[in-house]
């Protein structure tokens, strides 16, 4: 059994699912906190820029953790609309394990990393492609709703190893992606001591343990679905953002 | 107005500034050095430029960009007047910014820069401390060198939009242990603070709460341990910052902390 958040009435509730169960409404994101992913966490991901990790402008391969935010602005739920912006026709589709944090963390060991997490989640950090990782890519990562978390935050206890969960993208029912986590360079116990190394991670935070290489694109209305592991399926629609209301109901 | 958030006596208020004290919501009159101030507003989506003032690109050998270099900041590294930033003893640079932070008070999408005013409900100071060591040049300037725990003071005050005439036109100043180190005037940004928000909302939604930090002007220097900071802008305040070693941070690991002895 897991929560859900829906809205009705200008009003969030909080309700039960039991397993089988469909859903069919648009519900909240199941979490408040601040958003951080990591980039190039794949191996695959990596190994896609080759020679260009060390020839300008990067000169050298990542040595910390690449972390970036998606804002509160960026934060939809499952089943809303994703919003396709007018200058864009293709958006990345980012399937990405999330890591719901349970208590206050800084510079928490690796061995003792797992006991700080609360939950994992699924996430979907949508981007406008982009060639060049030197400068931070606001404007192509932080758009209004660029960040459909849910359906729910599937309790840590459901999930014996994290760093073995099966990830797969669909597009219109159509198998597009499928990587595992086990392929992170960073496992996830890993990347929260690190992290947390240099900044305080919070309840309800939530780290992105990263996307696979080759991230699909999806159109104004392709159905995109993300189906992790243990955890269940986010499942969002592509609409023109012209259509796209505040809180992603198209 | 000058309104700041302050803990006293056990719990947080809201204060604004009376008589040269603060005066909390309850009615106390407290003097300033009694409070723990807290950040003035509480942040939420925080945004920080890069190379926004001509004279720092180029002490930094960097063109002046096309667009605005824009990253974000987490909730994390940001501490109110008066507080200390670790200094790890690994860090060889770790230099101040002193910059003028713009808080949106309502929502904004697609504002164009005529009507970018309408939208701010106030300013204040950050200083946006950069270790440099920690640099790499993917998402560039990365999280460890700009989102560390403690290494945002901001504050002490939000004063309203109309206690300042023209935001554009603003002395900031630095000073280490009472010696100016950094002086530059608003007027010099690249991108000024219509043209940010402007660009912002073209792409996304800000909200109230919201804080742009406006970058900073040229006058870096490095900072020890000990060393009081005091970020300044004319008609906005003073923000007081002390820096702090491992010895202080790292107390809870005592094996580590004995090491870097």
């Amino acid at each position: 059994m897991v929560n859900v958040r829906i809205r009705t009435m200008q009003r969030q509730y909080e309700v039960s699912i039991q397993e089988g169960e469909v859903i069919t409404t648009p519900l909240d994101p199941p979490v408040t906190g601040t958003i951080y992913g990591a980039l190039l966490n794949f191996k695959g991901a990596l190994e896609v820029l080759g020679d260009a990790v060390h020839k300008a402008p990067y000169q050298g391969a990542p040595k910390a953790p690449v972390l970036y935010i998606k804002p509160a602005n960026t934060l939809i739920g499952h089943r809303m609309a994703i919003p396709v912006p007018d200058d864009s026709v293709e958006l990345e589709m980012g399937a990405t394990l999330g890591v719901v944090i349970g208590k206050t963390a800084t510079r928490v060991k690796e061995e003792e990393a797992l006991s700080y997490v609360s939950g994992y989640t699924i996430v979907n950090d949508v981007s406008v492609p982009h060639d060049s990782i030197y400068r931070p890519a606001i404007k192509q990562k932080a758009r209004d709703g660029f960040c459909p978390v849910g359906p729910w935050v599937m309790p840590k206890e459901a999930i014996n190893n994290p760093d073995s969960l099966q990830v797969k993208v669909f597009i219109n029912g159509q198998l597009k992606q499928e990587n595992n986590t086990h392929h992170l360079i960073r496992s996830v116990a890993r990347l929260i001591s690190d992290v947390t190394d240099f900044m305080t991670l919070r309840q309800g935070d939530i780290l992105l343990t990263g996307v696979p290489e080759n991230a699909p694109l999806a159109k104004v209305g392709d159905v995109v679905r993300i189906e992790i592991d243990r955890i269940g399926f986010l499942e969002n629609i592509l609409v023109h953002e012209k259509d796209w209301n505040w809180g992603g109901r198209a | 107005m000058k309104k700041a958030r302050v803990a006293y006596s056990g719990a947080i208020y809201d204060a604004v500034e009376k008589e040269g004290m603060l005066q909390l919501h309850d009615g106390r009159l407290v003097q300033e050095q009694d409070v723990v101030w807290l950040s003035p507003v509480e942040p939420r989506t925080v945004f920080a430029l890069g190379l926004n003032y001509a004279d720092h690109a180029k002490e930094l050998a960097f063109n002046a960009p096309e667009e605005p270099l824009v990253f974000l900041k987490g909730p994390n590294t940001f501490i109110g007047h008066r507080a200390e930033t670790r200094r790890p003893s690994d860090a060889e640079y770790m230099h101040y910014e002193c910059e003028l932070a713009v808080v949106i008070g309502r929502p904004a999408r697609n504002v164009a820069r005529e009507n970018a005013y309408e939208y701010v409900s106030g300013y204040t100071i950050a200083n946006d401390y950069a270790i440099r060591d920690y640099l790499e040049n993917y998402y560039r300037p990365n999280l460890k060198v700009k989102n560390r725990d403690t290494c945002t003071p901001i504050g002490p005050w939000l004063v309203d939009t109309e206690d300042i005439e023209d935001p554009m036109n603003l002395k900031l100043r630095t000073y280490v242990n009472g010696k100016l180190t950094q002086e530059g005037t608003t007027r010099d940004m690249i991108f000024d603070i219509p043209a940010l928000i402007e660009y912002l909302s073209s792409f996304m939604t800000l909200n109230e709460g919201d804080i742009i930090l406006t970058g900073t002007p040229e006058g870096l220097v490095d900072t020890a341990i000990g060393d009081e900071v005091v970020t300044e802008i004319e008609g906005i305040g003073r923000l007081v910052n002390t820096i702090a070693g491992d010895n202080i941070f790292l107390r809870t690991d005592n094996e580590k902390a004995v090491i870097d002895r």
